[in-house]
């Protein structure tokens, strides 16, 4: 009953709030005049970052500081949200349309869902997708739905094979393996030759993609509205994850905590590879023992026999429909200085994160920045998630397959027709299956 | 002498039964009291009732976080707001919750369900006999037995997920403590999260750690309760320590215990930081129970309050059906509760 009560008592005071808001009446007043004087702009703005507060907090509150310097009269709140509760908690405060912050950094699979909640702004015909075209494709193509853009891509990533270079040249490999093969055959020789292990396969959905993109497979088919989980390419995937574990080649992965404990041991220099994205680059490099970023190899995921490829992550700016119209010309200058091409080429010297647009890989603070040139082939073989507002659901099911099929041994076909099942009857069940 | 033959003085208005109801006499009489009650019944049915009902009206329609609205309002930054009506507005679904839920076709409710109970019914018995265990011992005079008494309570006053997450760690598989004392004499590690029973064994060890201290301050406090004269008697008539165990203490602590048991049942069904923390479902969601599971399947997501609130109806359900049948055992043993 305390359940209930609970989103009982949510939802009621979602409905008050709601009523509340409809008595309101919002003026609707549209000022369009074109920003002049940056000095002009006076509006104080919210915003909530989701990054690493430690790790890459400190380099978002010097870009706003540069901000004030051209707009000294628009003031930002910078608020550091967790990642793992920004979304819930932005979703309780935009249903109530209270307390929801003007601006957000949202995950890339975050944003058709908010859009189709009516929490987004749409943000075609402004400034910030005036250059539409100097965005990269796929980062871009999160913010879009139902043919409107809600948001303006900050970072890019996708999944890569981190290594330590150390630990391969002592087992006599000068080059990271390329196929899901030669990574079998080289943590092999790791195990062989070095006091460290091969590989860690993290066993979750996300992670387990590069395995199922290589030989072809995917989650659902958006065109044709179809649960594809369950194909033979997922499954040879899969059989491809497990062999490695079974034979030794990877670490007997753990079902819980098993993100941790595979950053662990590779900072700690306990396990040679790793497949994980550029947010984890500076972590690892301030790992005491680790060796900085010369120890660090990046090279992108293996292939199967189909091609190579990692899921395409990342986070975009976007604007709580919720904020006042006024506020809209100092939120636009805000989130346009965020994305413009010398802010990203600022985080990605600070912080190695990787821009979205195509001018920052000529600016030379980028070109020159030996990770993100690692990561650049990466994230051009980065293939898109389906971006539907469904797409966050997806991973729960997945992750419960991963722990059958890599720790309890069930068949990767049944675990996956379960998965269908699952999507089917619970995440799209418009979808044909 | 006179002879009086006047008309009785009509006591009610007119129009009036002779007689005031008993409604209005029981105001009259007792006004004051309900007025007292008053606010109680208010709050009660603000907080309890209406939600509680409202829940339940909820488990037969299909409201989603994404169905609620009547129209989504889509606003340009350019000005402008488009409406358009929601194409699937929740609706009332009847019992389909319901038939959905129970038949596998959402989440796992029958399994969610043997593992509450099986993770109730462990958690409670070793609550209790511990609890009842270190009660019996330091309810006797002792050197430093209040020093015992804080240091047993003490994990109560730790906030519940700083333990769990303490107890996660410990039975961390490559760096935790049980993995290192099991190697260190000479046991292969285990992989606590690989398996479902071991998985709930660590989530159960955490909970029973939690749970004791309640129950043997409640039973300590029932110990006490028991005159001393009783085990006197026992004691001249010859009774050995079992037998003053058996026939004094459990029968004298019945009337705490069979209350703690209720109480620690309903918590110990409804327990849900220690699953949702230490084992996190694993592996595979084969170590949820009914109130971690229904929260990953209605919260996760875009949020489903019928879903929700149909788990709730379906707990509480399972829950009443569980009292009504201990208080009907209460009172065959003559407890007036």
């Amino acid at each position: 009953m305390r359940r209930t009560a609970k989103g009982i008592a949510v939802l009621a005071s979602a409905t008050l709030a709601l009523s509340v808001a409809a008595c309101g009446g919002e003026d609707k007043a549209a000022n369009e005049q074109p920003t002049v004087d940056p000095a002009s702009l006076t509006a104080e703005l919210t915003w909530w970052d989701t990054s690493d507060p430690k790790n890459e907090g400190p380099a978002f509150q010097e870009l706003i500081a540069k901000f004030n310097q051209t707009y000294p009269n628009v003031k930002i709140n910078y608020q550091s949200v967790p990642f793992g509760e920004a979304q819930n908690k932005f979703k309780t405060a935009a249903q109530a349309k209270s307390g929801a912050p003007d601006i957000l950094r949202a995950e890339v699979a975050w944003v058709p869902e908010f859009a189709s909640l009516g929490y987004l702004y749409a943000l075609d015909g402004s400034e910030l997708l005036a250059d539409e075209a100097d965005f990269l494709e796929t980062p871009l193509a999160s913010n879009k739905y139902d043919g409107k853009t809600y948001g303006v891509p900050q970072v890019t990533d996708s999944l890569a094979l981190m290594y330590n270079k150390e630990l391969l040249s002592q087992a006599g490999i000068s080059e990271a393996p390329k196929t899901w093969a030669e990574l079998k055959t080289a943590s092999q020789a790791i195990k062989e030759k070095t006091d460290a292990e091969g590989v860690y396969v993290n066993p979750a959905g996300y992670f387990l993609l590069p395995f199922m993109y290589g030989e072809g497979g995917d989650l659902v088919d958006t065109a044709n509205k179809k649960i594809v989980i369950n194909s033979e390419q997922n499954a040879a995937g899969l059989a491809i994850a497990k062999d490695l574990i079974d034979s030794g080649a990877a670490v007997k992965p753990s079902a819980n905590d098993s993100y941790g404990t595979m950053m662990t041991l590779f900072k700690e220099k306990k396990v040679a590879m790793i497949i994980n994205g550029p947010w984890e680059v500076n972590n690892v490099q301030q790992a005491p023992d680790f060796g900085g970023l010369e120890n660090l190899g990046v090279a992108p995921v293996p292939a199967g026999s189909a091609k190579a490829g990692g899921p395409v992550g990342g986070h975009n700016y976007v604007i709580w429909s919720g904020m006042p119209q006024e506020k809209v010309d100092a939120a636009v200058a805000f989130v346009k200085f965020m994305s413009s091409a010398e802010s990203q080429a600022f985080l990605s010297e600070k912080l190695g994160l990787l821009p979205t647009r195509t001018s920052a890989y000529q600016l030379d603070a980028v070109k020159n920045n030996a990770t993100v040139a690692a990561f650049q082939p990466v994230v051009e073989a980065g293939v898109g998630r389906p971006w539907i507002p469904e797409a966050g659901q997806f991973f729960g099911p997945l992750d419960q397959m991963a722990t059958e099929v890599l720790i309890q041994n069930k068949d990767p076909k049944a675990a996956l027709d379960t998965v269908a099942d699952k999507y089917k009857a619970e995440v799209v069940p418009a979808y044909e299956k | 002498m006179t002879t009086v033959t006047a008309d009785p003085a009509p006591s009610t208005p007119p129009g009036r039964s002779a007689r005031p109801s008993r409604l209005r006499r029981s105001w009259d009489k007792h006004w004051y009291a309900w007025a007292m009650v008053l606010p109680v019944v208010i709050v009660l049915a603000v907080l309890i009732f209406y939600p509680l009902f409202r829940g339940i009206w909820l488990s037969f329609t299909s409201l989603t976080e994404a169905n609620q609205a009547a129209e989504i309002c889509t606003r340009s930054i350019t000005g402008g707001e488009v409406c358009a009506d929601n194409p699937n507005k929740w609706e009332f679904v009847g019992l389909d919750n319901y038939v959905r839920v129970l038949t596998g076709e959402v989440g796992d409710f029958w399994q969610w369900t043997g593992t509450t109970l099986i993770w109730t019914f462990v958690c409670v018995a070793f609550h209790f006999g511990l609890g009842l265990g270190l009660a019996t011992m330091i309810n006797r005079p002792m050197r430093f037995r209040s020093l015992y008494r804080v240091l047993l309570i003490l994990p109560w006053a730790v906030p519940a997920f700083v333990s769990a997450f303490a107890w996660k760690f410990i039975f961390n598989e490559r760096f935790g403590l049980a993995n290192a004392l099991l190697t260190a004499v000479g046991i292969d590690p285990v992989s606590w999260f690989s398996d479902r029973w071991t998985a709930l064994l660590t989530a159960i060890v955490t909970n029973i750690w939690l749970g004791v201290p309640f129950m043997m301050v409640a039973l300590l406090g029932g110990m006490q309760t028991i005159p001393g004269e009783l085990y006197e008697a026992a004691e001249i008539d010859g009774a050995s320590a079992w037998q003053r165990f058996k026939n004094i203490t459990l029968p004298g602590l019945r009337p705490v215990s069979m209350t703690v048991v209720l109480l620690g049942t309903i918590w110990t069904f409804n327990m849900f930081p220690i699953i949702f923390l230490v084992t996190e479902g694993q592996p595979a969601g084969q170590s949820e129970i009914l109130v971690t599971g229904a929260y990953r399947a209605a919260f996760e997501g875009i949020r489903n309050y019928s879903l929700a609130s149909t788990y709730g109806v379906l707990i509480l359900s399972i829950l009443l059906v569980f009292s009504v049948f201990y208080r009907r055992a209460l009172r065959k043993q003559g407890e007036v509760w």
